[in-house]
């Protein structure tokens, strides 16, 4: 089995964004970037069917600027194979993504794709789902477990209520959620290993994909933070202060 | 203008999502028409017809729609939504599972979590964990948008919506419904909860989480976790509050034991009271909190479910 997984270059989790003055958007200069963290698990997840000689091949595709070629060499330190890079300085929109991502399956075929289920920048929650139907494939979202049984896969999704078990014919497209698995470190010697792995870089118009976006960003604000309150001694002083202060119990 | 709203229920209920959904959708104006899809639905569809604001209710009920999939909903609401200006639906899992699907298959770029209607094409939404919001125009010819429910009022009951049967389409083939495992709990659910007591990595354990359940009990309140204490195994995954969890906006969130991650503080920081109850004063959470308590949560909580008697 064939395995496509995409991999977004993301501010990494940890920091503590800056909204640009302008209102333009985001701060991104000198600020420390990492992959998307559900696209970590994306990853781990194929190489744990590779390792359960369920996949053959894992095919990792990042887009945007050439930096995310080092995102793609995170993946191969993971155990991606090999990489696609499709170069572009413009923001992409998931539509934009998804539909790179049809025309990429349409030349690679694999038998499943599994992406992160949202990108911590954007929090759109959108690309598998867009591909999934542009391709009329069935879709796997919000996954937390997966069963392969012939040519079919049982996902066990993360919903609102608890978890909910869906079986899709292959191929399809799954996104992952936290619990799926938890990704590992690359050793040293993959890391070396992994500066061997081929990248095929190509541009959306290699693909014939019109990115223009659908959406017109007018401004980016930083939320009204809320004041800090005050502490209090002990739990009666906080019951008093609930009861006749706030009026909330 | 006229919009589409798609319900959410679980053939038994109608969730109280669909009515904030419908509140945003009403910022645009009444001509509001409401989608139920859904197997033997036709008492959801009653109850949606008296929403007010919905002109006109849709049932599609049949096997097709039972467990609401997205490969059988999405050719349904596509087909629907070139009568409509704009479609919405709530950015529940189950909004979030179905629209973009719908999206791909009108060529129209979605709009997630959306928590002020500005104007017709005008939107404001979080992005990076709701430490920005950004406001964007879509110029597509329908928009395509879910609903981050806590921003949205509940619509009230009183309308008497006309009801037509809605379009059908035949099984994809493409996927299956195979099993549903729900936490069952007395509680309130937690994005509908007036108050929630949230549990984070301080709780040690699964076991320790009673103590939580105690004092929700007093107060009437669901109980949530951190994303730690759900990885760490103490409690099941729909308890998770946060970026990637549920969003929720009660009047009073407790927050016990969690330091406030910010992808936690997404999840929760449009709570009206915040209390915070940690051994660790440096702890993040402090910062958002109206009141804190530095301490022994071992011993507040139990303090504090003992004051709620007096």
């Amino acid at each position: 089995m064939k395995v496509l997984v995409a991999v977004k270059r993301v501010i990494d989790y940890n920091v503590k964004i800056r909204v640009r003055a302008d209102g333009s958007g985001i701060e991104t200069n000198n600020v420390k970037m990492s992959m998307n963290p559900f696209d970590e698990i994306a990853i781990e997840e194929t190489i744990r069917l590779k390792e359960a000689g369920k996949v053959d091949e894992i095919v990792a595709v990042s887009m945007g600027a050439q930096q995310c070629q080092e995102t793609l060499r995170t993946a191969f330190a993971m155990g991606a194979d090999r990489g696609i890079h499709v170069l572009t300085e413009s923001t992409l929109e998931p539509l934009a993504v998804s539909k790179l991502l049809r025309a990429i399956v349409q030349e690679e075929n694999p038998d499943l794709v599994i992406l992160g289920k949202q990108a911590i920048d954007d929090d759109s929650n959108q690309c598998a789902q867009i591909l999934a139907g542009l391709l009329g494939w069935g879709q796997g979202t919000f996954a937390s477990k997966l069963d392969f049984i012939g040519r079919k896969v049982e996902v066990t999704r993360e919903v609102d209520g608890g978890l909910e078990t869906l079986w899709l014919a292959l191929p399809a497209v799954i996104s992952t959620d936290l619990r799926l698995n938890e990704p590992r470190y690359a050793s040293l010697p993959n890391i070396m290993k992994a500066k061997k792995k081929t990248i095929h870089q190509k541009k959306p118009e290699d693909y014939g994909v019109d990115i223009s976006p659908r959406l017109e960003t007018l401004k980016v604000e930083t939320p009204p933070t809320r004041a800090t309150g005050i502490k209090v001694a002990n739990a009666a002083e906080l019951a008093i202060k609930l009861r006749d202060e706030a009026g909330v119990i | 203008m006229n919009s589409l709203v798609i319900a959410e229920h679980s053939n038994i209920e109608l969730k109280p999502s669909t009515l904030n959904t419908v509140t945003a959708a009403r910022i645009l104006g009444d001509d509001i028409d409401l989608l139920i899809a859904g197997k033997n639905c036709g008492a959801i569809a009653d109850e949606g017809a008296k929403i007010s604001g919905i002109a006109h209710v849709w049932l599609t009920d049949g096997p097709e729609y039972e467990h609401q999939l997205a490969e059988n909903m999405a050719p349904i609401i596509a087909d629907l939504a070139s009568n409509y200006s704009h479609v919405f639906a709530p950015s529940s899992t189950f909004g979030k599972n179905i629209m973009p699907r719908v999206a791909a298959l009108l060529d129209v770029q979605q709009i997630s979590d959306v928590v002020a209607v500005e104007s017709e094409d005008t939107f404001v939404r979080p992005i990076y964990a709701g430490n920005a919001m950004a406001t964007v125009r879509s110029n597509d010819s329908v928009k395509l948008i879910t609903v981050r429910t806590t921003a949205f009022k509940a619509a009230e009951m009183g309308g008497k919506a006309k009801q037509e049967i809605g379009p059908c389409k035949e099984d994809s083939g493409l996927s299956g419904f195979v099993k549903r495992e729900l936490s069952k709990s007395e509680r309130p659910e937690l994005t509908a909860a007036k108050v929630i007591v949230s549990g984070g990595r301080g709780m040690q354990n699964g076991e320790n989480f009673a103590l939580l359940e105690a004092l929700a009990d007093k107060l009437g309140a669901a109980v949530g976790a951190s994303r730690a204490a759900v990885d760490a195994g103490f409690v099941p995954n729909d308890y998770q509050v946060g970026q990637t969890g549920k969003i929720v906006a009660p009047e009073l969130y407790i927050a016990v034991g969690i330091s406030g991650a910010i992808q936690h503080l997404a999840g929760m920081k449009d709570s009206k009271v915040i209390v915070a109850i940690n051994k660790d004063e440096d702890a993040p959470i402090f910062q958002i909190a109206d009141y804190g308590v530095v301490g022994d949560l071992f011993k507040v909580v139990p303090e504090l479910t003992a004051e709620l008697d007096k």
